[in-house]
């Protein structure tokens, strides 16, 4: 019987979806979430195919610049990482979160740097960056948050920007993104039911689906022109 | 974190208007080897900032890098060699950024810069029910009689 594939013969051979959603199983989660950043898990359902459709169907991961943008405990950053990101970033602004995602991706011998930031305050490079990945705060805590998020990412990427918002801010966000953000398209790639466990004390009920819409955003090209 | 990273960042101080590149107090540098990738460095070659990336990493010890640089070099492997070790195997794991305009510095521990601003730093208070917010940094709680706005 063959050894099982180390993780890096994995990113090799061109890793499977089943296989990604396996590996991002075992990747550790918050401890104690803090309500006010919204912090929720992005499971490896979702993660994985995600990224792999980022990959498979736009070629917007291998041998790219990939920032993580909200990366809380790197779910979407390791997955970027393991389907061939050259560089993977990942920002956030709670320092539990980043040294969680810290050890995570040693455990999956996957390099990414950390950035610990306010993402509505930065001020980043609009070169380098090819994708950025996230899973945005919905803006229950800090009203408009899931927008300056997507602002910020529109701003930096190259390329495309992958991100989760509520199905029920469909028409505001492809309006929001077009006219104010400098986004030459936004589509909905598909919609996922994500499931908020109970991780809160006001939670009421044990488990609550949200009906998310899963966006491909692509900037305008820097001088201005579509890509 | 690895200088492809630093080359991206810039203050993001209130009134700074020209925060790059970062200046760099190296305490801690460590080498991690990574993969040679030549495409991915001749595709991103043109969007780094050849000068910063220069003096950051003579900074960390490595002076290999020629100051001045044309496209044509990227047919070298020894160029490129030199370029991929600068770029994404030298980590700078303690020290801090410096911002050019203001000598505020920002601090890297485990490799990690914490880019967080004081409240002097940002520009906006924003109300929020009967509670005041920072608009930067971590939400703190303020119960405030008077509400400054500037």
């Amino acid at each position: 019987m063959l050894p099982p594939a180390s993780v890096p013969q994995l990113m090799k051979l061109k890793m499977k979806l089943k296989q990604l959603e396996g590996l991002l199983g075992s990747v550790q989660q918050f401890e104690n979430p803090k309500i006010e950043f919204e912090q929720y898990p992005t499971g490896p359902h979702i993660a994985s195919r995600l990224l792999f459709t980022a990959e498979n169907s736009f070629g917007d991961v291998r041998d790219k610049v990939v920032a993580d943008f909200g990366c809380g405990c790197g779910t979407l950053g390791l997955a970027a990482g393991l389907l061939g990101a050259e560089h993977v970033i990942g920002l956030d602004i709670d320092a539990e979160s980043i040294e969680i995602a810290s050890s995570n991706a040693e455990e999956l011998e996957l390099d990414m740097d950390f950035v610990q930031c306010d993402i509505s305050k930065l001020r980043l490079s609009d070169q380098v960056i090819d994708t950025v990945v996230m899973n945005p705060p919905f803006g229950t805590r800090k009203k408009g948050a899931d927008m300056d998020f997507l602002s910020m990412a529109l701003k930096v990427a190259s390329r495309a920007v992958y991100s989760l918002h509520k199905t029920t801010t469909r028409d505001h966000i492809k309006k929001t993104a077009l006219r104010e953000n400098n986004a030459s398209s936004a589509e909905v790639l598909c919609e996922l039911r994500f499931d908020v466990p109970q991780l809160y004390k006001f939670h009421k009920k044990r488990e609550v689906d949200v009906a998310v819409d899963l966006w491909r955003f692509v900037p305008k090209d820097k001088q201005g022109k579509q890509l | 974190m690895r200088l492809v990273t630093h080359n991206m960042m810039s203050s993001n101080i209130k009134g700074v208007a020209n925060g790059f590149p970062l200046l760099i107090e190296a305490a801690q540098v460590v080498e991690k080897e990574v993969d040679f990738n030549a495409d991915f460095l001749k595709n991103i070659f043109a969007r780094i900032e050849w000068k910063a990336l220069v003096e950051a990493s003579k900074t960390m010890g490595y002076s290999e890098l020629l100051d001045n640089v044309e496209s044509s070099m990227l047919d070298s492997e020894e160029f490129l060699r030199k370029f991929h070790h600068a770029l994404l195997e030298i980590h700078l794991e303690e020290g801090a950024l410096v911002c050019p305009e203001t000598g505020r510095k920002f601090p890297i521990t485990k490799g990690i810069p914490n880019m967080l601003l004081h409240e002097d730093e940002c520009t906006v208070f924003v109300l929020t029910g009967h509670d005041l917010y920072h608009s930067c940094g971590t939400p703190g709680v303020l119960k405030a009689l008077s509400i400054a706005v500037y």
